[in-house]
């Protein structure tokens, strides 16, 4: 009882809370390192040095007026938000912090597996909003919604499978113990498939360059242009709900998860005095200052240059890095 | 592709609105866009959402008055603005203005050639997504606004020209000033070149977008940047040179390709031109008076002349017309850069996308108050 119903559901209490507090936290720190790239101070006046912004962001946003238009098919529009935080959240649940039971709440042994197809789940959310909104805008950037993760979603698959092919296993913890049993991070092993996800995960997040789904300046805020209030924090939510569950997956994957740097050299044994959570909290923290930085120096891409990308660029480099980890793991 | 064959499904264009309310279309402008998928077939412009009638309300205000109204065209150029009519009255007085004086006109159309391609650099930038360019190119705009405010007064509509002549000297230490404002703009402007010239994403949004030859930049009747990104030379200022350009060095930067990347690099070429004036003007300002020999009452003789300037956004004419008895114009004209480059976007946006459509609404540089006026 207590081992299979409350330690878990405890775990997932913990786990939600402290994922919503830290997307609120995260939105201040993204508008801190953007302001700081632009030469401003962002927020500064709720608390010192604008801390308490994090608190009052979401407090605006829930009392704020619920909108729905008249023309908006009303039940897809009330689904469509909360379709797209709930995969992001469920992420999380194969989502490692440690090597102990205690800092994971399932390691299923299609772990990867699980994550791939839980957040692909989430453009469906995008979709339905852009599609039940019944205006313009939002039906361009629904449809650009689609077109652009199914065809990255494919392209971050393929590029895994040879990570696959590396470690062994599709269990997350299993494949951070595959990399301490080789001794290496799999992002040195494999930084053609490390830099591949870093660009899938850009696209599948929507973030710049990618963000043609939300394309303020173009699209007037693309999928969510209709929404306000608590509905449009729950898309909010979700992109950065995202972010953090794919920065986390991708420090797992490539750079070791809770494992020190370098796990294989004794002399640095003395790194290990630090707790695993501490290490991969701040690979976390990395990507997600790189996606903040990103975001602050690069331009948009265009529609069609995406797809380009996509099916022209990635997705043979994933196929033809299938093939040649399969060769090397074949011959060594 | 002899024999297209009908589409299996039913197909039908979107027509959306872009406009007048929307973050990128530089102000109201609007424009009714066909849509087949992401692509325009067709294009229609909409404008006179802030018509103020400023040609009208003109032919019923003085002479002096009229300066007042020529700030609220072009709002993000005011001196040059102000500096057109002033020579174009000017022209119809014959009224000889001092060397001084026009050297420090110079020095301010100048400047504000920099704080206007401040502003067109920014929300270009930002239209394609680098927002951070937006907030660089701002900072150092804020520093060109500083300069006018310490000489005027203002910082927006500056009302900084007076027929015959300027209102005001400039205060002391003010062009020590333009010239630290100098050095530190030509500091800054390697910074947005490294966020922009070589950015592989910069280059294929722009590059190939919104080709136009010189033969319809012409027929177009086209001017300013957008005329010299494609190959022609056209500068006013060297053609007919006005103020005090004829005794400056300067070079007129000209495209090749008359591609959106093209006319990006021809304005940032004249950010270095525009900071090359300022720096002769201010070595070589003359002593003397800044204000001509102007007649207590303006009354030109009956007739009509048209004089035009190079403005940021490219050839700006005044037309005017007096009857010789009245104070005030008897018809009032403007040819504004804005309205002319207008006349380019549909050409240049049927057949791309909907994100060059506001990629290309920013390289033509338009400011709505100065097309409506």
């Amino acid at each position: 009882m207590l081992d299979t119903l409350v330690i878990p559901l405890l775990k997932i209490v913990v786990l939600l809370n402290a994922i919503l507090i830290s997307v609120t936290f995260m939105v201040l720190m993204e508008r801190k390192v953007i302001a700081w790239a632009q030469s401003r101070l962002g927020p500064m006046r709720v608390g010192p040095y604008g801390v308490l912004q994090a608190i009052v962001d979401p407090i605006k946003l829930i009392l704020k007026e619920d909108i729905t238009p008249i023309k908006a098919d009303k039940m897809l529009f009330s689904l469509a938000p909360i379709l797209s935080l709930v995969p992001a959240l469920v992420a999380f649940a194969v989502v490692p912090f440690g090597g102990d039971e205690l800092f994971y709440i399932a390691d299923i042994n299609v772990g990867l597996l699980f994550f791939l197809s839980v957040t692909s789940i989430g453009v469906y959310g995008i979709i339905l909003a852009g599609w039940a909104s019944n205006s313009k805008y939002p039906l361009l950037a629904s449809l650009r919604a689609s077109a652009q993760l199914i065809s990255y979603e494919i392209a971050v698959t393929m590029t895994l499978v040879s990570l696959i092919l590396t470690a062994g296993t599709l269990s997350m913890v299993g494949i951070v113990e595959a990399q301490l049993a080789d001794g290496v991070w799999y992002g040195f092993v494999q930084p053609v498939a490390f830099v591949l996800v870093l660009i899938g995960a850009l696209a599948e997040t929507n973030r710049v360059p990618f963000d043609l789904p939300e394309a303020e300046t173009e699209l007037t805020g693309g999928f969510h242009t209709e929404y306000s209030g608590m509905r449009f924090s729950l898309f909010f939510l979700a992109e950065y709900a995202n972010i953090i569950v794919i920065s986390a997956v991708t420090a797992i994957l490539f750079f070791g998860g809770w494992l020190r740097p370098f796990p294989n050299v004794e002399a640095l044994a003395f790194l290990d005095l630090i707790p695993g959570w501490i290490w991969l909290f701040s690979k976390i923290f990395l990507f997600l200052y790189l996606f903040m930085w990103i975001r602050a120096t690069l331009p948009r891409y265009r529609y069609d240059q995406l797809m380009r990308i996509g099916w022209k660029l990635l997705i043979p480099i994933a196929l033809a890095n299938i093939v040649v980890t399969g060769i090397v793991k074949v011959l060594v | 592709m002899a024999t297209q064959s009908a589409p299996i499904f039913d197909t039908d264009e979107l027509v959306i609105n872009m406009g007048p309310q929307h973050p990128s279309t530089h102000g109201v402008l609007r424009l009714v866009l066909k849509l087949d998928g992401e692509r325009v077939v067709d294009c229609d412009t909409v404008m006179g959402y802030v018509h103020r009638g400023i040609e009208k309300l003109s032919e019923n205000r003085d002479w002096t008055q009229i300066i007042l109204l020529t700030d609220r065209m072009d709002y993000v150029a005011a001196a040059t603005n102000n500096l057109g009519y002033c020579e174009t009255v000017e022209k119809l007085l014959g009224v000889e203005v001092p060397r001084r004086a026009r050297y420090i006109r110079t020095i301010l159309a100048e400047l504000q050639r920099i704080g206007s391609h401040c502003l067109w650099l920014g929300t270009h930038a930002m239209d394609i997504g680098a927002m951070t360019v937006l907030l660089y190119a701002f900072r150092e705009r804020e520093l060109v606004l500083d300069l006018f405010e310490e000489y005027c007064g203002a910082r927006l509509t500056y009302n900084s020209m007076r027929i015959g002549g300027l209102p005001l000297d400039l205060p002391s230490g003010w062009d020590r000033k333009a010239r630290e404002f100098c050095d530190v703009m030509e500091g800054k402007l390697p910074e947005y070149e490294e966020l922009l010239t070589n950015n592989r994403i910069w280059l294929e949004r722009t590059r190939g977008v919104g080709v136009i030859s010189a033969g319809d930049a012409i027929g177009l009747g086209l001017c300013g940047p957008p005329l010299r990104g494609s190959g022609v030379y056209r500068d006013v200022r060297k053609d007919e040179p006005y103020a005090a350009y004829d005794e400056f060095d300067f070079e007129v930067p000209l495209g090749t390709r008359g591609d959106t990347y093209d006319r990006y690099l021809i304005r940032l070429e004249e950010f270095r031109q525009s900071i090359r004036i300022i720096r002769q003007a201010l070595d070589g300002l003359p002593e003397g008076p800044i204000m001509g020999k102007v007649p207590r009452l303006l009354k030109p003789k009956a007739g009509e002349t048209y004089h035009a300037i190079e403005s940021p956004k490219g050839e700006l004419g005044y037309f005017i017309v007096s009857d010789g008895r009245a104070t005030n114009p008897y018809r009032f004209r403007v040819r504004p850069p804005s309205f002319c480059n207008l006349q380019g976007l549909k050409p240049l946006i049927v057949g791309h996308l909907v994100a060059d459509v506001v990629c290309l609404i920013g390289t033509i540089d338009i400011v709505l108050g100065e097309v409506d006026r």
